[in-house]
């Protein structure tokens, strides 16, 4: 079994600056860490490996500093590591990402069974690049699987879809995105992390590399265009209390506790 | 079809009756997207014994039905829908696809995008035509925080989903007349890869949480996994029940089912408490009907905070263990 993970690193704060000239994030302001689906998607295809031999490979595409991420893919067992790293890939919709990562696992890895995904990234959270890639590498795929079974060259996935509890199966090679349900990470096993330093390398591909169409990769190859990005105003003028915390809490019950308590039929009104 | 008018398609998805109450809602959005632009509402309808659904679609706004009814349709398949739903786009050129962001429909509208090489936006908040006739999707961007408004200028369909509860439905009217073209199964269909071996309904799941008129909701600011149990105390005190965000949920502080924004529960409660939580979109989209707003942060200009009727400027856990001793003096009391 060889399987490719995607791997997508995210910023670890929600709420990060943003360049309000071109609308995008000023990822540098941030740390970065693995996405929470990612990381699933990528346990679950080390128990693959454990389960059934073979390889994973974790491909990211992302800055430089998206290596950090692959490291930490390395150091908790993947067996390779591949960066996409170009300015011109970047500001890419789910159209291009879609193209350049599916060009990128023929890429590195033409012999796969397996390509899995997280469900969705924590900072654009569309959950459109799984289906995108499956339609772009030809595959029979699952959404936000929760259990895979494989035998030979069967594979059976359960999921919850729209209040349904499916069993679904399918023939590899084949597309699955995890969700956050099921495969929780493994820590980092001893010795892994000087396993991803010392001896495991971080091969870093640029768009050229890839030898795809670069009309169809980074913004040019994007369909959406963002007008503008904004802050969502705030809604109304409250009160703002500041200082000791019993004071205010009891500030708080005294002004506003009949009308609390009115509604959970209690007293909360002034003491006393 | 009046191939000479835009259109404005709604996938029409009714497995489940929120998957249905999307449909409604996304004809109600887009008859305005239809009048702005002088164009007409088709609701694409695929599956099996299809009638009752057809009726509703007409009655609630539909201007006409695309309706492939057969029994190979009886359940929803990813790349079979996909198939059906590019051909007719392909015949039609719609100018737009509104589909709802359930779990199949979200899946069916990237395959469908990607298949007609066009642009898709996830979870649009808001819909509009602007001058140019070009439709603006106002979507959640970066993590919460920020809306963007997003436009497809080159490449058509221009496609969007929306979660349920976005936009409002529009009443029914069973006198309303549509027309209402059946279609064949396309004879070249290619056959479904991945096989439903087997499909049980879930129970409904609990709705305490979506019914609750009081909710305590906590963030990341709480502090820990520890001081978090403190807000089910205060819960408990005040009759409601306990929300999260995402990260707290992510971290295992609290169960997925306590979610509450665009990805979980949609709360509508008199009263919130809402500690240490920042104010992303996807968390506050999942807040309706206007409650009473406590917010309590240490940041002043946290975006809930400004939305609060009262903001304390606190460590989220210190108020609230001061909030319990208070109540607890109060209603012994």
């Amino acid at each position: 079994m060889n399987t490719v993970v995607l791997i997508k690193q995210v910023p670890q704060a929600a709420e990060l600056p943003w360049d309000s000239r071109t609308g995008r994030l000023k990822r540098e302001a941030s740390e970065g860490m693995m996405n929470p689906a990612c990381k699933h998607a990528l346990e679950a295809g080390l128990r693959i490996k454990e389960r059934h031999g073979g390889t994973v490979m974790a491909v990211s595409m992302g800055p430089p500093e998206a290596e950090e991420v692959l490291r930490e893919a390395l150091a908790l067992g993947a067996d390779q590591a591949v960066l996409l790293c170009d300015p011109r890939l970047a500001g890419a919709d789910t159209l291009a990402t879609s193209y350049t990562l599916a060009r990128a696992v023929e890429r590195v890895c033409p012999d796969f069974d397996l390509v899995l995904l997280g469900c969705h990234t924590t900072d654009s959270e569309t959950g459109q690049v799984g289906p995108q890639m499956a339609e772009e590498l030809d595959l029979p795929a699952v959404c936000d699987a929760e259990d895979i079974q494989i035998q030979g060259k069967r594979l059976t996935a359960r999921r919850v879809s729209d209040g349904f509890l499916e069993t679904l199966e399918l023939t590899l090679p084949a597309l699955l995105t995890v969700t956050t349900q099921e495969f929780t990470p493994r820590d980092t096993p001893l010795g892994g992390v000087e396993r991803a330093f010392a001896q495991a390398q971080v091969r870093v591909l640029d768009a050229e590399a890839l030898g795809a169409d670069s009309s169809r990769m980074g913004a040019a190859g994007s369909a959406g265009s963002m007008l503008r990005v904004y802050s969502p105003t705030a809604q109304k003028k409250g009160v703002l209390l500041k200082g000791a915390v019993k004071k205010n809490v009891q500030d708080l019950l005294d002004r506003y506790g009949d009308r609390l308590g009115g509604l959970i039929r209690k007293d909360l009104g002034l003491e006393g | 079809m009046e191939e000479a008018q835009k259109q404005v398609w709604v996938f029409g998805d009714y497995r489940n009756y929120f998957q249905n109450r999307v449909t409604l809602q996304l004809i109600a959005r887009a008859r305005e997207l239809a009048a702005a632009m002088d164009g007409q509402v088709c609701v694409l309808l695929f599956g099996h014994e299809l009638q009752d659904w057809i009726d509703e679609y007409v009655a609630h706004g539909a201007d006409t039905v695309l309706v492939i009814d057969h029994p190979s349709l009886k359940v929803y398949q990813s790349e079979t829908y996909t198939g059906l739903l590019v051909d007719l786009a392909r015949q039609h050129r719609p100018e737009i696809i509104l589909v709802g962001a359930t779990s199949f429909g979200r899946e069916l509208a990237a395959r469908s995008a990607k298949r007609l090489n066009t642009g898709l936006t996830a979870d649009c908040v808001d819909l509009r035509i602007d001058e140019q006739g070009l439709l603006v999707q106002t979507a959640p961007g970066f993590g919460g925080n920020l809306l963007a408004e997003i436009v497809i200028p080159r490449h058509r369909p221009q496609m969007a989903t929306v979660r349920p509860g976005t936009f409002q439905e529009l009443p029914h009217d069973y006198l309303r007349a549509a027309r209402v073209e059946r279609l064949d199964l396309p004879p070249n269909l290619p056959p479904e890869r991945v096989r439903l071996v087997k499909s049980e309904r879930l129970p409904p799941r609990e709705q305490a949480l979506e019914n609750a008129e009081v909710v305590v909701c906590g963030g990341r600011g709480m502090g820990s996994k520890k001081k978090f149990r403190n807000l089910h105390e205060l819960a408990r005190l005040l009759d409601g029940q306990v929300g999260a965000t995402r990260p707290v949920v992510y971290a295992h502080w609290a169960e997925d089912g306590a979610l509450v924004g665009q990805a979980g529960r949609q709360i509508k409660p008199q009263v919130l408490f809402s500690f240490g939580i920042s104010g992303a979109i996807q968390h506050t989209a999942g807040i309706s009907g206007n409650p009473f707003l406590v917010a309590v942060n240490k940041n002043p200009n946290a975006v809930m905070m400004q939305m609060a009727d009262v903001g304390l400027v606190a460590d989220a856990n210190q108020v609230c263990l001061a909030l319990i001793r208070e109540l607890k003096n109060r209603l012994r009391t």
